[in-house]
């Protein structure tokens, strides 16, 4: 057990101290998630932009905006002057322009964008008929009470965050484990270890756990920029389930390798197997776009990638919302992996050269 | 004292090259033991046969009464070794490097960080090793092989690419390791560095140990001529012919050298001469032992 903990101690130090091991482990990932998340983040929910005239608000809408909820419908955009207002629309900075002359409400809207147009009016008719109600003084006859479905579309940070996750966490897992078997071998400090009374064990346990501390990081750093609010992740229902399948992702990549690290005879051809790997794998096995989305070819190539069932585990979850046990056959599949996998990669250990 | 380690007809090959053929070893419980011979003579294969690295194609083989093949934890324990090439863990300083290896063999920080000191790098304590010298490196790497105390320690060419100062000063610190009453058995192609150090040698040529015993013992068994230096200025032309013994003569720039198997009688008569002032006396050295068994040079 010291034997592990002073392997983790030394490996976890020189990591931290590993300018370019963070770099690519850490930041880069979390990079293109910054990007990609950035480019594709859309309009939420495109409101209703209605423009009015200077402090000059219709008292309707100063009324209706007082409502709870109108601010997620509405938005308002001031302008100085009837004509700058007027430009606005047809600038398409605003759907409409509302102005009030006594009881009488108008609306202008722009021809080129009928739907959003549709929208305006829609929304103003609503206030008015409101109005014209509390107006009479009368209970509502009819109500309406809302609820949003469930939207079965992911939006992209929703796929982005488990994808490019499991893409990071594939690069260190599989990068890591074999430049640590690798450069240890071809620097003799394997043979120097060997000399010592450290067992195998011990240095493979240290690896698997610096490793799957590394994850936990990159998960945790994951989730906390694709949560913040511009990027709008929102975590539901069982996303802590995500949590374990990514650990047992994390000990599939590091069985592969380690696998890599028994073959390879030197750091560039370890480096070149393990980009050989991690690439296709990444694009094949849905990182970088919803395999949903993907040709059926794809879909059925994918399922020979351990990344993929790490996505579609942490997706489920993270993205789609399901329960708890719908990453229980992905966990199932990733451990098998790890075992597999795992099993051959002691079996090509070398010490020497 | 009990012996260290018995090693009896070993024999690696790799192919068709016997890298060790035939090898006879026994190196007594707190001996200083030298396997010296030129680079290729299978002093590492041996070395690495008696750690436990490799496993020979027959011999028998006791280290600390304990087979070192297959790899034995309990035997580790108790064997310090420093490689040829410094192995490290990148980024870690000194400190940290010896703190890792410490607990490895289950030993306590302070145990560490006094090794440090022993070895004389506590001002380096917090530098990274990439950062070392050559000879720093390869003290931690010692210091390393030593930080569990062990009986034994196997050193493979540990003054290797470095320059004559710090070799000078590494051969200090390893008195000082063997004065603690541990055995060293250290491989060399430096012949000064057999002579000065060990109290006995090995010399090893293409795989065979060709001779064992104290430096000094092997040069006396040349049972070669001494040569007497002295300097010419000192010397008459003709008084040299005055000097009973002398088998030969030469002009050496400002020395003239005298050879002689009476070196007593030689050096009275040049002492009444009054020619003794600055006086050399060349014996033979482990070079002429190693061209006396190969017939051939010593090229290290």
């Amino acid at each position: 057990m010291s034997g592990l903990r002073s392997l983790l101690v030394a490996m976890w130090t020189g990591f931290r101290r590993d300018r370019s091991a963070l770099f690519f482990t850490v930041f880069f990932p979390l990079m293109f998630l910054v990007i990609f998340g950035a480019l594709f983040r859309g309009n939420p929910a495109a409101k209703v932009k209605l423009a009015v005239v200077g402090s000059d608000q219709p008292a309707l809408l100063e009324r209706a905006v007082t409502q709870p909820g109108f601010d997620q419908v509405v938005t308002i955009v001031r302008a100085d002057t009837l004509e700058s207002a007027r430009r606005r629309v047809a600038d398409g900075d605003a759907d409409a322009l509302v102005t009030q002359d006594g009881n009488r409400i108008a609306v202008e809207y722009s021809a080129a964008s009928q739907t959003t147009a549709g929208m305006a009016r829609g929304v103003v008719e609503q206030i008015v008929q409101a109005a014209n109600l509390a107006a009479s003084g009368a209970p509502p006859t009819y109500t309406v009470t809302e609820r949003q479905i469930e939207d079965a579309s992911l939006k992209p940070i929703q796929y982005l965050t488990p994808g490019l996750l499991g893409w990071a966490i594939a690069s260190s897992g599989i990068f890591g484990a074999s430049a640590t078997l690798v450069v240890w071998r071809t620097k003799g400090l394997l043979r120097r270890l060997r000399l010592s009374p450290v067992r195998l064990g011990d240095i493979f346990g240290a690896r698997i756990v610096l490793s799957l501390l590394i994850s936990l990081i990159q998960m945790a750093l994951f989730l906390t920029v694709a949560t913040i609010p511009f990027f709008g992740l929102k975590l539901v229902k069982s996303w802590w389930m995500a949590v374990p399948v990514m650990l047992a992702g994390t000990l599939a990549f590091l069985a592969i390798g380690a696998l890599i690290g028994g073959v390879a005879k030197t750091q560039e051809s370890a480096q070149a197997m393990a980009q050989l790997v991690v690439m296709p794998m990444a694009f094949l096995g849905g990182s970088f776009f919803p395999l949903d989305k993907s040709p059926s070819w794809m879909q059925v190539v994918s399922r020979a990638f351990p990344l993929r069932y790490l996505n579609e585990g942490m997706l489920d979850v993270l993205g789609r919302g399901k329960g708890p046990t719908a990453v229980v056959p992905d966990l199932l599949i990733l451990l098998a992996i790890s075992v597999v996998l795992g099993a051959l990669a002691l079996r090509v250990f070398r010490w020497e050269k | 004292m009990s012996t260290a380690i018995s090693a009896h007809d070993v024999a690696k090959r790799y192919g068709e090259v016997h890298a060790v053929d035939g090898a006879e070893i026994e190196v007594d419980g707190g001996e200083f033991f030298g396997v010296l011979g030129p680079n290729g003579a299978g002093k590492t294969t041996l070395l690495e046969i008696l750690e436990g690295i490799r496993q020979a194609d027959r011999g028998a083989i006791s280290v600390l009464g304990r087979s070192p093949w297959p790899r034995n934890p309990e035997l580790l324990r108790r064997v310090g070794v420093q490689l040829q090439a410094s192995a490290f863990f990148d980024r870690l300083t000194a400190r940290e490097q010896l703190r890792t290896f410490a607990e490895l063999y289950g030993v306590g920080r302070a145990r560490a960080d006094a090794q440090l000191e022993t070895v004389g790098l506590t001002d380096k304590a917090d530098t990274r090793v990439e950062q070392l010298s050559g000879g720093q490196a390869q003290r931690l790497s010692i210091a390393c092989a030593l930080v569990h105390d062990p009986e034994l320690v196997f050193l493979d060419e540990p003054t290797a690419a470095l320059d004559p100062q710090a070799r000078r000063n590494l051969w200090d610190l390893l008195r000082e390791i063997n004065t603690e009453g541990r055995t060293i058995v250290l491989t060399t192609h430096h012949m000064d560095e057999a002579e000065s150090l060990c109290d006995r040698v090995a010399v090893m040529d293409a795989g065979k140990i060709l001779t064992v015993g104290s430096p000094a013992a092997l040069i006396r068994q040349l049972d070669l001529p001494q040569q007497i230096i002295v300097d010419r200025r000192l010397l008459d032309g003709d008084a040299v012919v005055s000097v009973p013994g002398v088998d030969s003569v030469a002009a050496d720039g400002d020395s003239v050298v005298l050879t002689t198997r009476t070196p007593a009688q030689a050096i009275s008569a040049l002492a009444g001469l009054g020619a003794l002032d600055g006086v050399q006396i060349r014996n033979g050295t482990l070079e002429d032992v190693f061209l006396q068994l190969t017939g051939r040079e010593y090229r290290a």
